[in-house]
């Protein structure tokens, strides 16, 4: 019995002096469980976009096990792919993301170089200009934008609005600032060294730009290209406003206009439709996580 | 550094310089190029984000026809209408409570995160910022659906607990709830990235000194990490502010400010007044209303970035 009490004994002596690493391994149990309840949470509705994209519209209406899919089918998707409206939404909004990123890349490149490197009279005034210009949100410009839009057509003739192209104008407004800011932050890091080398050896300000600086700066610029795909990609009340008819939708106000039709939810298209249209971010994602993850971090943080 | 850097562009050009135009020597000067670089920048911000900013202020000055100047009678109208006053409450409901989630999510998950070993911890983060990855007008829509009134899949689940069906957009303080964890969900993944960076920049011997000095954990969070995260906290919530308050996927979608009105918030209000009832000038004042809250959250922001950077 003796023998007993001394084992028992023991381990309260270790868990004394031992406390620590036995605190750490619940911590580390509830880490995981917490985790695990999160992660459920933050994946609860892309998951069930998948599970009812699956199913046949017979089977959303009998409401069985909403979390199961008994028989699964591709007809939603196959429905929406040979769908020439669908594809068009697909095609608009793949050339407006494509278009406004490269518009986005060729303005806020220069001007942040020029900002971080070129000081000249009013620079540090257009840089805090630049971020507060990405402090103003979309909800505030959308009406006076029309209007000037609208306004912009009566004078000129040339009629912009329920124009896909109208978006190109539009969403620079919300990248450019962004962009231009964490390219600043990249570029002031880049040791001066490097451009001092560059000029002495006779290089202009554009080669020093093209030469070292974009190539030093590649992960920044990287992670600007990606902000502004996938704003561009996910913004949706510039193109409620500003598009209505079907052939000159993007994606997310394609979707919600032509897949609702009055009280009519067609479920199963509109959450494949839904999937489809969050999987170019999401693979995107996928593939570079870790310039996405920078250039979030970087908006707030100066580089 | 540019001074010398000049040097030889000066001296380059000085010996054909009866030749070049004085056009091009300007082009050469560093402020020159300096302001070319920058004038797409100036254009674009000038005619596409001041011009209309202003020019709300002006709209909000006129009639509905747009054609006689009535002063502030939009406001004194708005001021006397119900809804308005309806949707300034909840606007500040909704942005203060989902930033409140949202920041005390983010803080608890980045913890969670810090916690696990390194070498798991990219999976999980990669797994959680999901939401913040997906279009938010598609993902509401996966809400929308989540909640459906008659084949809502929490509902369904829910019965088995004995809970009754609930009303998730259909009553005023369950789609009040509704929008509001929706917005946490999409946001909060945004908190705990910017946590989690600003957890790994603390250094490690701050923790070892605490706990040599016998500091529990609750000590460990209120003496190191949170004056350590000070600033990202600021300057992360404030960001959040202006983004919350300024929504509009969400609440459009989930609830387009129904029912009654009791889920608007000013974007989509002005969305319906001006846009959908084509009445311009009343819906850009009820926007105009967000800019005071949205200044005041941009000033603090400017004053914390700026004095970062001076740390930095």
């Amino acid at each position: 019995m003796s023998s007993v009490t001394i084992d028992k004994a023991a381990p309260t002596r270790t868990v004394k002096y031992g406390s620590m690493s036995r605190d750490r391994k619940w911590a580390l149990r509830w880490s995981y469980f917490f985790l695990t309840l999160f992660a459920i949470f933050s994946l609860l509705p892309p998951i069930y976009m998948l599970i009812t994209s699956l199913k046949s519209s017979a089977e959303i209406s009998a409401a069985t096990n909403p979390w199961w899919v008994f028989h699964p089918t591709l007809e939603n998707y196959v429905g929406l792919l040979t769908s020439n409206q669908f594809l068009r939404f697909f095609w608009n909004s793949a050339l407006v993301s494509i278009f406004v990123v490269t518009i986005t890349m060729l303005i806020s490149v220069p001007a942040a170089f020029a900002l971080a490197r070129m000081r000249f009279w009013g620079s540090a005034t257009l840089a805090t200009g630049v971020f507060l210009t990405y402090l103003i949100p979309d909800s505030l410009l959308f009406i006076p934008l029309f209007k000037v839009f609208a306004l912009f057509g009566d004078w000129t003739g040339i009629q912009l609005i329920n124009r896909w192209y109208v978006l190109l104008f539009i969403y620079p407004t919300l990248t450019v600032p962004f962009c231009t800011w964490i390219m600043i932050g990249y570029f002031a890091s880049i040791p001066k060294e490097l451009d001092e080398a560059a000029i002495i050896d006779g290089a202009s300000w554009f080669q020093t730009l093209t030469r070292i600086f974009i190539p030093v700066a590649l992960p920044g610029l990287i992670a600007a290209t990606i902000f502004a795909f996938t704003v561009s990609w996910a913004q949706f009340l510039y193109p409620l406003v500003f598009t209505t008819s079907t052939d000159q939708l993007v994606l997310p106000v394609g979707i919600i206009t032509t897949l609702i039709k009055g009280d009519v939810f067609n479920w199963g298209q509109i959450m494949t439709g839904a999937l489809l249209g969050a999987a170019p971010p999401l693979i995107i994602y996928a593939f570079l996580m870790d310039y996405y993850i920078a250039g979030l971090t970087a908006g707030a943080t100066k580089g | 550094m540019a001074d010398v850097a000049l040097q030889p562009n000066r001296v380059g050009a000085a010996q054909p310089a009866r030749k070049r135009s004085s056009l091009q020597k300007a082009l050469k000067r560093k402020s020159t190029a300096a302001f070319l670089m920058t004038l797409p920048l100036i254009i674009l911000i000038t005619l596409l984000v001041l011009y209309p900013a202003f020019y709300s202020l002006h709209l909000a000055t006129l009639n509905k026809s747009m054609q006689r100047f009535v002063g502030l009678g939009n406001f004194e109208f708005l001021f006397k209408r119900d809804t308005f006053w309806l949707v300034v409450k909840q606007s500040c409901i909704f942005a203060i409570t989902a930033v409140l989630f949202k920041a005390l999510i983010g803080f608890i998950v980045a913890h969670f995160v810090h916690n696990i070993p390194a070498k798991g911890q990219r999976k999980w983060r990669g797994m959680l910022l999901v939401p913040w990855v997906i279009p938010p007008a598609m993902s509401t829509l996966a809400w929308l659906w989540l909640f459906d009134p008659s084949y809502s899949a929490f509902n369904y689940t829910l019965s088995f607990f004995g809970i009754g069906p609930i009303p998730w957009t259909g009553d005023a303080a369950w789609a009040r709830f509704s929008v509001i964890l929706v917005n946490v969900w999409y946001g909060a993944p945004f908190f705990m990235i910017m946590y989690l960076a600003s957890l790994k920049s603390v250094p490690d011997q701050l923790y070892e000194a605490a706990a040599i000095d016998g500091a529990n954990w609750w000590q460990r969070i209120w003496y190191v990490t949170l004056p350590m995260m000070r600033n990202i906290i600021a300057i992360t919530t404030l960001f959040s502010l202006i983004v919350t308050f300024a929504n509009f996927d969400i609440v459009r979608i989930l609830t387009a400010g129904g029912p009654l009105d009791h889920t608007h918030i000013f974007a989509t209000w002005a969305f319906r007044i001006g846009i959908e009832g084509s009445d311009i000038p009343l819906g850009a004042s009820v926007s105009l209303f967000m800019v005071p809250i949205l200044a005041i959250a941009a000033i603090f922001i400017l004053r914390d970035v700026n004095k970062r950077g001076n740390e930095a």
